[in-house]
């Protein structure tokens, strides 16, 4: 790791303040996927900024939205009785995603910034445009097993790899943001950035701002909903391909559906046309498919990776089978 | 209110197994280093590094963490156990001699590891079932694949079979 000056914030003022005392310097709070890229030299902030003592934990209901401080940690949020009760795809997304003692670190919002996993953006050996813009991808025609499908570019195709943040996708999360312009409220669907030719720019954040919350606005028929994630190991893996979904079901007819997926593209990917085609269709393995098709329709595979176009699919009549189950 | 940007040697105060103990660290240090190198506490390993084998899990605040992946400097004022820690003087845990009896290591590496984070799921709660405590000890990998014991001894300790 590189040497680094590290401040501790009291208050979001005093955070905003500090960050701004020096380019590029980042803020930390779980610092479980920031000081691993330290470690890789992958990032190296001059300056840290210690967020933990903000008051940005809690959990409650505002309104007509679930409010979720930024810092609550992932096994606050995965335990919290509104959340397990409103909105399940989230609390089984969160108990999916890393170790026991990952989640006791980590926090929502770093969750919702963490980095890609893909190999050529962790070695610094070799090229990356997300990394090191203009040098090249090495994925493309390289090692791209577990890289995206859906969303990419002749310039990246890195997978995003957040859970939780799939969950969000489908349940229209709002990210709320404080910065040096002060608050302001951005969807998660406008959150995240597309690769195009400017991979390296991820989120809409800008420099020196920070999440203080997420806020979900409470969906009745999310009680019936679920999260689904296909990956290499049982446990403690990045998924290969996932799939939350939540179902308004009437009967034998879905009068509504939700669906996001995760693992096969470079941002959380919202399915509007397979909502569309389950609109008003019989809950059955037929529409299922035909939803699963429009899911992954446009996807295209570079060689090792292919598997994930027929994965995604499956994953994705399997979140639905599931979640009609319930 | 900000304390000063500073890339230079500090002293903290780090609370570990009850016990307040001045260390002077810069800011790249982790915990797990300051454990291992400044404090002598040299039970919690260093595997990964990079917070994949669970081989530093201690607890902080009662939470089982993985020590490589934070800061000291983030930890003034936490209540730190370690493995030093979990047992009294002279005594073995529970869980430490669950492990004796079911032969839960091999090379002992990621043991220390294994049992404080064992030692933490047993406060946090978990069903007596294999599949559970598997998952729930997911993120403690051991290289020689002594899994199937290391569950019996928690699942002796945790009073159901």
């Amino acid at each position: 790791m590189k040497p680094f000056a590290y401040v501790r914030a009291e208050n979001p003022p005093a955070a905003l303040s500090a960050i701004g005392h020096e380019p590029g310097a980042r803020y930390v709070a779980g610092g479980t996927n920031l000081l691993d890229l330290m470690k890789l030299e992958v990032e190296s902030p001059p300056l840290l900024v210690d967020i933990n003592p903000l008051a940005l934990r809690t959990i409650e209901t505002r309104g007509d939205s679930l409010h979720i401080g930024a810092l609550a940690r992932l096994t606050d949020v995965a335990g919290d009785a509104q959340v397990r009760r409103y909105f399940p795809l989230v609390a089984i997304a969160l108990e999916e995603s890393a170790s026991p003692q990952l989640r006791n670190m980590a926090t929502i919002g770093g969750n919702l910034m963490q980095r890609t996993r893909c190999a050529y953006f962790r070695d610094v050996a070799t090229p990356c445009n997300k990394r090191s813009p203009g040098s090249g991808c090495g994925a493309l025609d390289g090692e791209n097993r577990r890289q995206a499908v859906l969303g990419t570019s002749p310039h990246c195709i890195a997978v995003s790899p957040s859970d939780l943040a799939v969950a969000l996708a489908a349940l229209d999360a709002l990210v709320q943001i404080t910065g040096p312009n002060g608050d302001r409220e951005v969807a998660l669907h406008d959150f995240y950035r597309l690769p195009g030719d400017t991979p390296q720019i991820e989120t809409a954040l800008e420099p020196q701002e920070l999440i203080a919350a997420i806020s979900l606005p409470l969906l009745p028929f999310a009680s019936r909903s679920t999260y689904v994630k296909v990956r290499d190991r049982a446990q403690y893996d990045f998924a290969l391909a996932s799939a939350a979904v939540a179902v308004d079901l009437r009967g034998t007819t879905i009068r509504e559906a939700r669906i996001a997926l995760g693992g096969v593209a470079t941002i959380p990917w919202r399915c509007a046309q397979a909502e569309r085609v389950l609109a008003g269709a019989p809950a059955n393995r037929e529409s299922f498919e035909r939803a699963a098709e429009a899911a992954m329709s446009g996807a295209g595979g570079r060689g090792p990776n292919d598997f994930k176009i027929p994965l995604g699919r499956r994953t994705l009549v399997r979140a639905l089978e599931n979640a009609v189950a319930l | 209110m900000l304390t000063a940007p500073n890339t230079t040697e500090t002293t903290i105060v780090l609370n570990v197994n009850g016990a307040e103990h001045p260390v002077a660290v810069e800011p790249r240090v982790t915990l797990l280093d300051a454990l291992r190198d400044r404090l002598g506490l040299t039970g919690t390993k260093k595997g990964c590094d990079h917070g994949q084998c669970g081989a530093c899990t201690v607890m902080v605040n009662g939470r089982r963490i993985d020590s490589c992946l934070t800061l000291a400097m983030m930890h003034e004022g936490d209540r730190i156990v370690t493995i030093e820690g979990i047992a009294a003087e002279g005594a073995l845990h529970p869980v430490q001699a669950a492990f004796i009896k079911h032969d839960g290591f091999q090379c002992g590496y990621c043991t220390p590891g294994q049992i404080v984070s064992a030692v933490a799921l047993l406060a946090e709660g978990v069903a007596a079932e294999r599949g559970a405590v598997q998952k729930a000890m997911s993120g403690n990998l051991c290289r020689c694949g002594c899994y199937p014991h290391i569950v019996d001894a928690i699942l002796e300790v945790r009073g159901e079979r």
